[in-house]
């Protein structure tokens, strides 16, 4: 393959954030090979070192983890009286935890699954890790309804056994529909994850100079020599995966929605919930792809292929599913009001005004106001600005499932049964453990796993384009992938 | 090729993916379903008694009514053990002297009961009356078997939930007149026709209730 050097766009290009007319704008900066791709990104696994930075958030990241898993063995030997729940509130941060952490799990689908069939290259920059932030927050998430059960050792009696008592589990309750739909959610994100990067673990095999590497990367690369017939079993397999997981992006968090749908507790009986949960969802999974795209970014050296455009892009997408939450913030108050029902209006103004009034002020200025700052391109393009108001998502998320569940609890129908939830230790320690739990998993991600998908990064490079017109001016002809990446 | 592919060997891990992933999770799952099952675990226990009491001599050669000895069983909650007393009755004009007796005459002597090793347990949990049961046409043979023919008597039922609701939801396979209740040589289902069964569901009012709260109170 010869290299096009004609490209307008190259020298050092920083900002690819400008449309000129005519042009694409560039989603690789600074590289006119392929070799370099493949070095910038192998060179984050082969360091002998990782950079000093990743060791003290590891650290951290396993204390906090082991904060996690001393409040489960507390809770598993003690009993879910350790958590602050009384009687109304029957759930409260369990629940509140594995709806927020579902939640961040759907970026990753979406961009790898939907962004696929649509085309939207610029996703091949950032699905590598998206989809590894959805598999361990849908594990994070897992953790959850599996230790709210108090029981824990009967946690299997989720799942439809056979058994001697005849028992099933009630087939008509979202809970099991949930059971379903996150394991569901899961292996598909797995299998798509894996099946991605068996190219790139194959480049890494090749490049791995100790035995133990070549041994690790050589099992899970499956033989992978690039040949067509790899390729096209590949690019079949992949569209295939894609197909399959985009309903899966807008059912997991609809059939989690009818965990509260369903019942009749005023501000959990809804219509609105499916569409509310799914584009919440998203919104949450961006900013956490945010979240954690700008420091990886910085400290593996990946700018040029997590670009300002990426970041951008993605800065676009939390502002419009930002305004789809807060429409709906505001439609089900329209809803409280307009139904008449004076249970379902209590319900809402209790939600603004009532104990809880400080968590629901929070949500709001974090998932309406806060999004709407990205109208503005010099805030969807300032770093800092974005990864601060990227957390401030984060949280007006969490606080958006605490919400919905701890105020509708808290005060229903009868007055008599009021009571306030107030937080343990333990309940705060579970939270705070799950995010260690959460970047452990992720930090030995970007040390041992390809952080970016080299080989579909390549195939949007504007070299990769047959017709050569001019690289600057690529209309990107369908030529995914069509490269041996060893090279 | 000097690079490192994928060794021949390497071909063993899909079937062991396969066997670990597929294959053992549903063993696990059959094991669990059939192998705790008080069907395979209690089924057949038959511990072996202080005293060799026949039931197969006394209630089934010599024809004695089970509620001879079994006194609160149409009354109450259990059908109780009998009393030393109840033995004694006969025994001390029958056999007085037999030195299989002698625990039952110790017993008599001294006031402490023979320690029986109860066979059909129950958990704490479950809640049953047998009252509830005789009176409404289940007879003894239902969930004891032929008592009358057992020298020593053993389980014949797995007592599991499963094993309760499977009458609880369809229990015109076991109803049978009060009258022939303790008769254990009597069969219902050769004896009494669907029909006839059926009227006796009506007859008896039974609309066994498959609540958690029913057994478990």
């Amino acid at each position: 393959m010869t290299t096009l050097s004609q490209d307008s766009n190259l020298g050092r290009v920083t900002d690819n954030t400008v449309d000129r007319p005519g042009e694409r704008a560039p989603l690789v900066l600074n590289m006119n090979t392929f070799g370099e791709v493949t070095a910038t990104v192998c060179r984050v696994n082969e360091a002998d070192k990782a950079p000093f930075a990743w060791y003290v958030a590891f650290a951290a990241a396993l204390g906090l983890l082991s904060v996690l898993g001393l409040c489960i063995t507390y809770l598993i030997f003690t009993g879910v009286g350790v958590w602050g729940l009384n009687n109304p509130v029957m759930w409260a941060y369990d629940i509140t935890n594995f709806v927020f952490w579902v939640g961040i799990g759907h970026a990753g689908t979406l961009i790898s699954a939907i962004l696929f069939l649509f085309r939207q290259k610029w996703r091949t920059g950032i699905n590598r890790f998206a989809e590894a932030m959805t598999i361990f927050a849908v594990i994070c998430a897992g953790t959850f309804p599996g230790i709210h059960v108090g029981r824990v050792w009967f946690a299997y009696w989720l799942f439809p056994i056979p058994n001697q008592m005849e028992m099933w589990p009630q087939f008509r309750s979202p809970l099991l529909w949930d059971v379903f739909a996150v394991s569901t959610y899961f292996t598909v994100s797995l299998l798509f994850w894996y099946t991605g990067m068996v190219p790139d673990l194959a480049t890494l095999r090749d490049r791995a100079k100790g035995k133990v590497q070549q041994l690790a990367y050589g099992l899970f690369a499956l033989g992978w020599r690039g040949s067509n017939r790899h390729w096209h079993r590949y690019e079949r397999a992949y569209l295939l995966l894609a197909a399959l997981s985009t309903p899966l992006v807008l059912s997991v968090h609809s059939v989690v929605s009818f965990d509260f749908a369903t019942s009749q507790l005023p501000g959990w009986h809804t219509t609105i919930f499916p569409p509310y949960f799914v584009a919440g969802a998203i919104f949450s999974g961006f900013a956490m792809v945010v979240t954690l795209a700008v420091p990886a970014r910085e400290l593996f050296g990946l700018k040029d292929l997590i670009t300002l455009r990426h970041l951008d892009n993605m800065n676009k997408v939390i502002l419009v599913t930002g305004c789809m939450v807060g429409y709906a913030y505001s439609m089900e108050f329209f809803i409280a009001w307009y139904s008449g029902a004076m249970y379902e209006k209590f319900a809402f103004i209790n939600r603004a005004f009532g104990q809880y009034w400080w968590a629901y002020w929070i949500m709001v200025s974090c998932n309406v106001i806060t999004p709407q700052l990205f109208w503005f391109k010099k805030i969807r393009t300032s770093i800092p600005l974005m990864f601060v108001l990227s957390i401030f998502v984060n949280v007006g998320m969490w606080f958006e499932r605490f919400v919905i569940i701890v105020t509708s609890l808290a005060n229903d129908f009868l007055p008599s049964s009021w009571d306030v939830f107030t937080p343990t230790w333990v309940d705060i320690g579970t939270m705070v453990g799950a995010f260690g739990l959460f970047f452990t998993l992720f930090l030995l991600f970007c040390r041992y796993l390809p952080m970016i998908a080299m080989a579909e990064v390549k195939a949007v490079m504007p070299i990769s384009d047959p017709h050569g017109a001019g690289a600057g001016k690529s209309h990107g002809h369908a030529a995914q992938h069509g490269h041996d990446a060893h090279h | 090729m000097s690079r490192f592919l994928f060794p021949k060997w390497s071909n063993l891990l899909l079937p062991t993916i396969i066997l670990s992933g597929a294959i053992i999770p549903l063993y696990a799952v059959f094991f669990v379903a059939y192998g705790f099952s008080p069907k395979t675990l209690e089924v057949g226990y038959q511990p072996e008694q202080p005293v060799p009491f026949s039931h197969a001599l006394h209630a089934g050669e010599l024809g004695m009514d089970c509620r001879y000895c079994h006194t609160s069983v149409e009354k109450g909650a259990h059908a109780s053990v009998p009393a030393t007393q109840t033995c004694m009755n006969c025994h001390t004009q029958v056999r007085p002297q037999s030195p299989k007796l002698a625990k039952v005459r110790e017993s008599y002597d001294t006031g402490l009961p023979v320690e029986w090793t109860r066979i059909h347990k129950l958990p704490d949990f479950a809640y049953f009356d047998h009252s509830a049961h005789v009176n409404r046409g289940i007879g003894c043979v239902t969930c004891h078997g032929r008592i009358d023919t057992m020298e020593v008597v053993y389980q014949k039922s797995p007592l599991s939930m499963g094993w309760c609701l499977d009458c609880h939801r369809n229990p015109e396979q076991n109803l049978r007149p009060v009258s022939e209740i303790t008769n254990l040589s009597w069969d219902q289902q050769t004896e009494l026709s669907a029909d006839e069964r059926k009227a006796l569901k009506d007859k008896f009012h039974i609309n066994p209730s498959e609540d958690c709260s029913t057994c478990h109170r």
